[in-house]
């Protein structure tokens, strides 16, 4: 079955080539469900490679270079169009198909009615298609074209309703922030062709032991390069900014690539290259500390936004730095546990998020909104179940994967700093707080409460329909149970570690490397694991309590504290820490002003102008000499024929 | 038997003078006159080596040759019959369409 | 003998076709071009040719002169003006030494090699003397020209009558003419 892992990607290629062509043709009843079809059989062929990956014994899970054939080759560089499958590409294929799929399916009632309604769905189709390559090659290059195309997706996708300015604009900002992110990518990708010689990943992580020094400089920068993408694609600090901006897109968008698939590519990138972050502590220091201030930084803006998508985005921002902060303490399994289930719930948040707009006619401030739970029991169920996911309450999906990677933090001994781990942890727990409170502050604002809603919005406010709260039950189970498969305490229930071993080699070519030293020395007993459970369960309750407290019990204090004592703290926090208008006179005007005054008006006007017009001038000047050959008369030209009978003559006689 | 290049060299000299002409005549008809005249020292320079070679088949290409001249002067006249129709004059210096 | 013919002959040809183009009158012109025809014809019969002669006389200096004389007289064609040597000038410097080159040129071209070796021309036709002597030419000619050439012969009479057609269709009578130009 492996053999047909092919199949996967081209299923939505076929969507994109039937709606992308013939969906001007097609009505809206047929072009829905060719997407979701396509992407539903990718689905299905994922999940029956997956068992019949399972059925094999451990070692013998990675099938490398599964379907393969020669892309370009030059001299001894060969790069392969081939796919990968093993127990972690397995994993981002199931979630990125089912999710991809629900998501597809809330779309056909949230877009309905949109013009735009086929390309939507091409675009769509595309970006799976190409998440799906990303997750899916076995070589460096393709997951490039991969990487790119899901950022080209994105890009098409924020500035989807593209005569908005600020819908463009987002776009843009994407495309040219990724942009810096990519370009550290590439040359990760530059510095391993240089030193291994080969791009494909199961030759590059056999040859990394051999061919770097643990520690070395050459592994650092090039890990430094690859995380530098990592914090491009999955806005990390300092390259976050454009993924709150990203909103302006489509809900089942933002749901789809800047929460559940995309963004987590970045952490797909670093747990696959675990091999290579492994034997560079410095740089797995880094990706730990960018990834602890990325989960509180973004923590703390959430806490003050009022537009629920934008709270849902920095909450995104935040956890994509936990999953980060797992990877940088080396567990990286849990990284990806954590992406998995967060893809489950924070889709499930945005796709409610998306109903609630749908109900309240495109409404994102949630001081519009309130007192909804009774008009919307469907969507608020399901989003409450989002809520306590994410905020790590037992036994559901959240609290099994961030409680594990706070676990982690704590008992990693960083290789740097002795005490390093602890205070990734105490940075993660306080994350975990205030994730729980802006998280409840979210749904107490937009579900209980007085009803702020507008009179001519409240007359029609409404459920939304059953396309629509599928998928969101679904997921809402998903967000329950999804944490089962990897129940820490229990060594038998502990399977999702378990089955991504087999890829996770960073640590025995580490011990290896170093003579036997294990990375992570220290291990707890139990009863102290149950313990740090047990504590961060207190802390979302206090995060909860507090949110109910400020929210449902005195509605008025928020504000009342707003404007006391912390009112500059909080403005700050409200204007995102000025980051944006930071790199804005940092990179954008000075960018602007080079291209004013010396691109546009000196370069372009001056020597590229002056130089096609000189071209164009110099051939007006010959022209104007030479028309006078062209005197008319026909004997002179008739001479012309005589002096060339008479040239081609003495050629012949003279040279012969 | 005369050397055969005398033949070829009269005619080469006729086929000169019939090219003097058409660079330097203003009459279209005078024109017309000195293509006939480099036509005839082709047809010359065919037959003498007719003979020269031993061969009719100079002499039969020589009728062919006549022919077509024959017709290219009918056509050649309707058309300068034209001109003059409609430019008054056959003075090709006149009739400069092709003048940028 | 023939040396005697072809200077007088050929001597006429040369000097009438030098008329035909230093003429200031068209007419003279077309009167000196019959000479060199008719001349170029006894060249045709020195030369042994005796049925591209007859051809020669019949279709060029009677039936093409005759046209070109019809036309003249239709045109009523004055002389060239004497500005034919002010206007252009160059053209015609440059008409005369570009000529005075090619003559030698051709000359040279078509004269030295078949001076010195006949034998570079491959053998010699089945046309011989001993059998110019024995059948005439006009029924070697005839033979020739029904036999291996018998498409081209069809296909110069479809020629003629195309060309028929065409100058019948040029030269007709177009009321409200509404060319270019003047």
């Amino acid at each position: 079955m492996h053999e047909y892992v092919w199949l996967i990607p081209l299923f939505p290629v076929l969507g994109v080539l039937i709606n992308g062509l013939l969906g001007h043709i097609l009505p809206k009843k047929v072009i829905g469900p060719i997407a979701c079809i396509a992407v539903g059989l990718s689905a299905i062929l994922s999940t029956m490679i997956f068992f019949e990956v399972k059925a094999l014994p451990p070692e013998s899970r990675i099938l490398n270079d599964v379907v393969s054939y020669t892309w370009m080759a030059a001299g001894n560089f060969s790069v392969d169009i081939g796919f990968l499958v093993d127990p972690l590409s397995l994993v981002m294929l199931l979630v990125v198909c089912w999710v991809s799929l629900l998501i597809h399916i809330y779309s056909i009632g949230y877009m309905h009615g949109d013009p735009g309604y086929a390309r939507y769905f091409t675009e769509l189709n595309l970006f799976v298609f190409f998440m799906l390559i990303l997750v899916s090659s076995n070589n460096f290059l393709m997951m490039f074209v991969g990487w790119e195309g899901v950022g080209l997706c994105s890009y098409l996708l924020i500035g989807f309703w593209y005569e908005k300015k600020s819908a463009t604009d987002a776009g843009n900002k994407a495309f040219i922030v990724n942009r810096i992110g990519d370009f550290g990518f590439l040359l990760g990708i530059f510095g391993i062709f240089f030193f291994t010689g080969t791009l494909n990943f199961q030759e590059v992580f056999a040859k990394a032991p051999s061919t770097f020094a643990y520690g070395g400089l050459e592994i650092t920068l090039i890990t430094l390069a690859l995380f530098l993408g990592a914090t491009g694609k999955s806005a990390q600090v300092p390259l976050y900014t454009w993924l709150p901006d990203a909103m302006e897109g489509p809900t089942p968008v933002s749901a789809l690539i800047h929460a559940a698939t995309m963004v987590t590519a970045g952490v797909y990138m670093v747990a696959r290259m675990n091999v290579l972050f492994m034997m560079a502590p410095i740089s797995l220091m880094i990706v730990g500390i960018i990834g602890a201030i990325t989960a509180i930084y973004a923590a703390t803006i959430g806490m003050t936004q009022f537009d629920i998508k934008r709270v849902l985005a920095y909450s995104t921002v935040s956890q994509l730095g936990y999953m980060f902060l797992a990877c940088g303490v080396g567990a990286f399994s849990i990284g990806i546990f954590h992406l998995m289930t967060h893809a489950f719930f924070k889709a499930l948040l945005f796709m409610g998020a998306g109903s609630v707009m749908h109900a309240l006619a495109g409404e994102l401030d949630m001081r519009k909104m309130g007192d909804l739970r009774k008009h919307m029991p469907h969507t608020y169920r399901t989003f409450l179940i989002g809520t306590l996911a994410i905020a790590g309450i037992p036994p559901l999906a959240g609290f099994f994967s961030k409680d594990e990677i706070l676990y982690k933090a704590f008992s990693a001994e960083s290789t740097v700093w002795e005490t390093g781990g602890v205070i990734l942890w105490a940075i993660g727990l306080t994350a975990a707080l205030i994730t729980a409170f802006y998280m409840f502050r979210a749904v107490f604002m937009t579900f209980y409460g007085k009803s702020r809603v507008d009179h001519h919005v409240a007359e029609h406010l409404h459920e939304s329909p059953p396309v629509m709260t599928t998928p969101l039950w679904i997921l809402a189970i998903l967000s329950i149970i999804g944490g089962w498969v990897g129940i820490p305490w229990i060594e038998s229930l502990n399977l999702f570690p378990q089955w991504l071993e087999p890829v996770m080699k960073g640590k025995a070519v580490v011990s290896q490397l170093t003579g036997g030293i294990p990375a992570h020395a220290v291990h707890h007993s139990l009863s102290f694991e149950l313990m740090m459970a047990l504590v961060s369960v207190i802390v979302a309750a206090i995060g909860i309590f507090i949110a109910y407290k400020l929210y449902i019990k005195n509605p008025e204090l928020p504000e009342r504290l707003t404007y006391g004592r912390f009112f500059p703290v909080y403005h700050l926090v409200l204007d995102k820490y000025r980051i944006d208008e930071l790199y804005d006179r940092l990179f954008v005007k000075p960018t602007l002003w080079l291209s004013d005054k010396l691109l546009w008006k000196v370069v372009d006007d001056k020597i590229i102008d002056g130089t096609v017009n000189g071209v164009a001038d110099l051939a007006k000047g010959w022209g104007n000499w030479t028309q006078r050959l062209q005197t008319g008369y026909v004997q002179n030209y008739a001479l012309m024929i005589v002096i060339g009978v008479v040239l081609i003559f003495s050629f012949v006689i003279f040279l012969n | 038997m005369l050397p055969m290049s005398y033949y070829l060299v009269l005619g080469a000299v006729i086929f000169g003078v019939g090219v003097l002409g058409v660079l330097i005549r203003r009459n279209a008809l005078v024109i017309f006159m000195s293509i006939e005249l480099m036509l005839n020292a082709v047809n010359l320079t065919f037959i003498t080596l007719s003979r020269y070679l031993e061969s009719l088949h100079g002499q039969v290409y020589v009728f062919f040759v006549m022919t077509v001249a024959a017709a290219e002067v009918a056509v050649g006249l309707a058309i300068i019959m034209l001109i003059y129709r409609n430019w008054g004059t056959a003075n090709i210096d006149d009739i400069n369409l092709m003048k940028w | 003998m023939e040396l005697f013919l072809f200077i007088v002959i050929g001597g006429i040809t040369l000097i009438s076709s030098f008329f035909v183009v230093f003429q200031r009158s068209p007419l003279y012109s077309a009167l000196f071009l019959i000479l060199t025809f008719l001349s170029m014809a006894g060249l045709y019969l020195v030369l042994g040719a005796e049925f591209v002669a007859i051809i020669q006389v019949i279709v060029y200096a009677g039936a093409v002169m005759v046209l070109f004389l019809f036309v003249i007289m239709l045109l009523n064609l004055d002389n060239e003006k004497r500005e034919w040597m002010t206007k252009h000038i160059q053209q015609k410097y440059f008409g005369v030494i570009v000529v005075a080159v090619l003559v030698p040129l051709i000359g040279l071209g078509i004269s030295t090699p078949l001076l010195y070796s006949k034998s570079q021309l491959g053998a010699p036709g089945t046309y011989s003397p001993q059998i110019a002597e024995q059948v005439s030419n006009t029924a070697a000619v005839a033979s020739l020209l029904f036999t291996d050439y018998i498409l081209p012969f069809e296909i110069t009479s479809v020629l003629l009558l195309v060309t028929m057609v065409g100058v019948v269709y040029l030269a007709r009578r177009v009321k409200k003419q509404s060319l270019p130009g003047k």
